[in-house]
């Protein structure tokens, strides 16, 4: 396991987060290119080539070289297809499968945390990929609290990266745990939120990125989906729970238009599955019942491919950086405030 | 010997019983959301919840309720009083410990009643309003029972026929579906639950389907109102991008089954077995509990320890207060009535002052009018006197004058 450093998160980065606009090594050296991508300010015509756009090539370069780690966490109660999403959404077996159920595994009495973690690789990028998985949430017959240890757990993370920062010998690369991003598996019951994923996003959505899923969404008909997601929007919104991507922390035009798009399909209806079946002559990802396969690459079958997408295609590195600019410098702030206020160094008590 | 013709008793209950009408009870549990009140639809064929009136899932409850609806179903000169009970709020809270206990205590005060009922000298009339079967919805995970449905089903198997059934199966494939099921199967058995089992028949035709029957268990069930046209047939089912999950079709779900055993085959069993299991455990535990303590612990009013004459003391005595209340409450109406037409004579007074003083308040003024306009012509008569007088003395002068010149003229 290769040792990971975020690339050069704080602060943000002036270049964008895909290297879509690969340096021009072909375009002509010797062209004044007037780009004034942040450094001087004044579009100045520059007298010769001088090769800054290349900053590009060597971030990709570099991240390409130390990879980067992602950590995720999935809420739900049990037999929501957390697991299976999981995988789905990484194409590999990442998390640990439960569908063979053998009852030594009995649902565990309180909340578990439990993380695993995998190194993947695509197209010579490679990624520590780390899963925390959360049994015994919403289980029992009594679930008082059982976001506690969840919470806990979150801000141990922000906790040992804080204390790594604080260190007068720190590391060169400073281990990044830290939970970027949760999902919540809602169940697709068709009416309303329940009480405990009201009680659950309010608690936490100040302290982690949540993205809301419908699970199992194959339970719900076309009708039926868009009048439950509208229910659970207008709930979130009556509860002031603000769910990722956050409205405050769009930055221009052109990230609220792109933000606003997403949040209006929030949230994702999708659909796991790791068995490939023929349809049409094609091999697809899917679930086969009596009276049709369900596609779950298939947008007009349930949204994975909207979740995959943003999640990880377009907004990976977003998440990643709210989560160290916003959520980790909340914990610090008040962490650091607390120690000033009682004076001296003072042992975690977290 | 010949033919003495009580074959045909069959035929008689059969006759005395259409005459009278059948009763059922069903409840149906579960976390809101699973299917409960379209199940409930789709199995009876009518629209016992609708937009108007929502199914509980639509009714946000902070705590247990447990509600009950009558429908009066009519079919083939047969009539059926059904009554669904259903646990709103079941399940759905943060905290649900103890949320099985308005169910239970429901299903105690119907056997109550009905031992009440039993127990009565004047015993005419006794409606069996027992719940006769309870419909158990699980979630379909996919993985086992939860502990709360383990606990319900512990808690509720001695006092009622249990049914557990899969909720919204068609998001199970086949393979997930029969795994569930044995997964479930297991659970039960080893929690000992005891859900309703179906009676041996010697019967070969109808053991044989109650072996396919047991081999389903539990039912997984879909429900549906809305149709649907698939390859030319009518079906009930629901629509999805890549197909129709189909109701009534026995290789998508168990609806048919569960259906045909609830209504068509097995309804009077699930009637039997209450009465004869549960209710008679529920009155011997209850009965046990009094003649152990001597004393009257309970407040249990009809108890068969007394004799028949102690009974009817008893009822006369209820009757009596009976008539009581009934007097006290016509006193209160014949009071409320009295004090009400008083108020109203009292009224109708204060308005036929008002009137006289109203009109009194008109006489006045027209009489005042009156003065003024008598005041006025008697003003106009005095001026008018005064100058005829002026009149008069001008004639007069006029005369006297004329007279004086007359006189004064007269040498001519």
């Amino acid at each position: 396991m290769s040792e990971i450093v975020p690339p050069e998160v704080r602060p943000k980065p002036v270049v964008p987060a895909k290297p879509s606009h690969v340096a021009p090594h072909s375009s002509g050296p010797f062209v004044p290119s007037p780009q004034g991508t942040g450094g001087e300010g004044r579009g100045s015509a520059l007298l010769g080539y001088i090769g800054i756009d290349t900053i590009i090539e060597q971030m990709r370069k570099k991240t390409m070289k130390t990879g980067f780690d992602f950590n995720i966490m999935v809420v739900g109660q049990s037999g929501l297809g957390k697991s299976t999403l999981v995988n789905t959404l990484f194409k590999s077996q990442v998390s640990r499968r439960t569908t063979s159920w053998s009852r030594d595994e009995k649902i565990p009495k309180t909340v578990e945390i439990k993380s695993v973690s995998h190194v993947i690789e695509e197209g010579g990028v490679k990624m520590k990929l780390t899963v925390v998985d959360t049994p015994g949430f919403g289980d029992q017959i009594n679930n008082e609290n059982c976001w506690e240890p969840i919470s806990k757990y979150i801000n141990e993370q922000y906790e040992k990266f804080l204390k790594e920062e604080v260190n007068i010998a720190r590391k060169k690369r400073i281990p990044d745990t830290r939970v970027h991003c949760c999902l919540y598996f809602i169940s697709p019951t068709g009416h309303s939120l329940r009480q405990l994923d009201i009680e659950f996003m309010k608690h936490l959505s100040r302290v982690v990125n949540i993205i809301p899923v419908i699970a199992k969404s194959d339970t719900l008909t076309l009708d039926e989906k868009t009048e439950f997601k509208q229910r659970v929007r207008k709930e979130l919104e009556a509860c002031g729970i603000e769910c990722y991507p956050q409205k405050e922390f769009d930055e221009d035009m052109e990230d609220k238009s792109d933000n606003d798009k997403i949040r209006e399909a929030m949230p994702f209806a999708v659909v796991g599955s790791d068995k490939e079946y023929q349809v049409n002559g094609k091999r697809v990802l899917g679930r086969k019942t009596a009276w049709g396969v369900v596609e779950v690459e298939n947008p007009n079958h349930c949204e994975f491919s909207l979740l995959r997408d943003f999640m990880i295609r377009s907004h990976l590195q977003d998440l990643k950086e709210v989560t160290h600019n916003i959520h980790y410098e909340t914990y610090r702030a008040k962490r650091l405030n607390d120690n000033g206020a009682s004076g001296g160094n003072r042992k975690n008590t977290d | 010997g010949g033919y003495v013709g009580f074959a045909n008793l069959p035929n008689q209950v059969y006759r005395k019983s259409v005459k009278r009408g059948f009763e059922f009870t069903l409840m149906v549990v579960g976390e809101s959301g699973l299917g409960k009140s379209t199940l409930i639809n789709s199995l009876f064929l009518t629209d016992l919840y609708s937009k108007d009136y929502p199914g509980p899932s639509q009714r946000i409850k902070k705590t247990v309720q447990v509600e009950q609806s009558k429908v009066l179903i009519k079919e083939g000169g047969v009539q059926l009083t059904l009554t669904i009970v259903d646990t709103p709020g079941f399940g759905d809270a943060v905290d649900n410990s103890n949320c099985w206990q308005p169910v239970i205590n429901y299903i105690d005060s119907k056997f109550e009643d009905f031992l009440n009922a039993e127990s009565r000298v004047n015993r005419r009339q006794m409606p069996d309003n027992r719940v006769h079967c309870c419909l158990y919805f699980i979630a379909p995970s996919g993985h086992g029972l939860k502990p709360l449905d383990i606990e319900f089903m512990k808690r509720l198997h001695d006092k009622v026929n249990v049914i557990p059934l899969i909720a919204k199966a068609d998001t199970l494939t086949p393979e997930e579906c029969q795994l569930f099921k044995k997964q479930i199967m297991k659970e039960i058995q080893e929690h000992k639950i005891k859900i309703y089992e179906f009676p041996d028949t010697e019967d070969d035709e109808d053991s044989k389907l109650i072996r396919k029957i047991k081999e389903k268990m539990p039912l997984a069930v879909v429900g549906s109102n809305v149709v649907i046209e698939v390859n030319g047939r009518k079906v009930r089912g629901r629509q999805y991008p890549w197909g129709v999950a189909e109701v009534e079709n026995g290789e998508h779900c168990d609806f048919t089954v569960l259906r045909n055993m609830l209504i068509r085959t097995h309804m009077q069993d699930l009637k039997d077995v209450t009465n004869n299991v549960h209710y008679e455990n529920y009155r011997s535990k209850k009965l046990a509990a009094v003649t152990c303590n001597g004393v009257d612990a309970t407040k249990n009013k009809g108890q068969l320890t007394k004799s028949p004459l102690a009974q009817m003391e008893e009822e006369r005595r209820e009757h009596v207060m009976k008539m009581k209340k009934m007097e006290t409450e016509m006193e209160q109406v014949f009071e409320m009535k009295v004090k009400e037409k008083k108020q109203k004579l009292k009224d109708s007074e204060a308005e036929l002052e008002r009137r006289h003083e109203q009109m009194k308040k008109n006489l006045e003024a027209q009489y005042k009018e009156l003065e003024e306009k008598r005041h006025q012509f008697e003003e106009e008569k005095a001026n008018w006197e005064t100058q005829q007088r002026i009149l008069e003395q001008q004639k007069l002068d006029a005369s006297k004058t004329m007279e004086k010149n007359k006189k004064k003229g007269k040498i001519f």
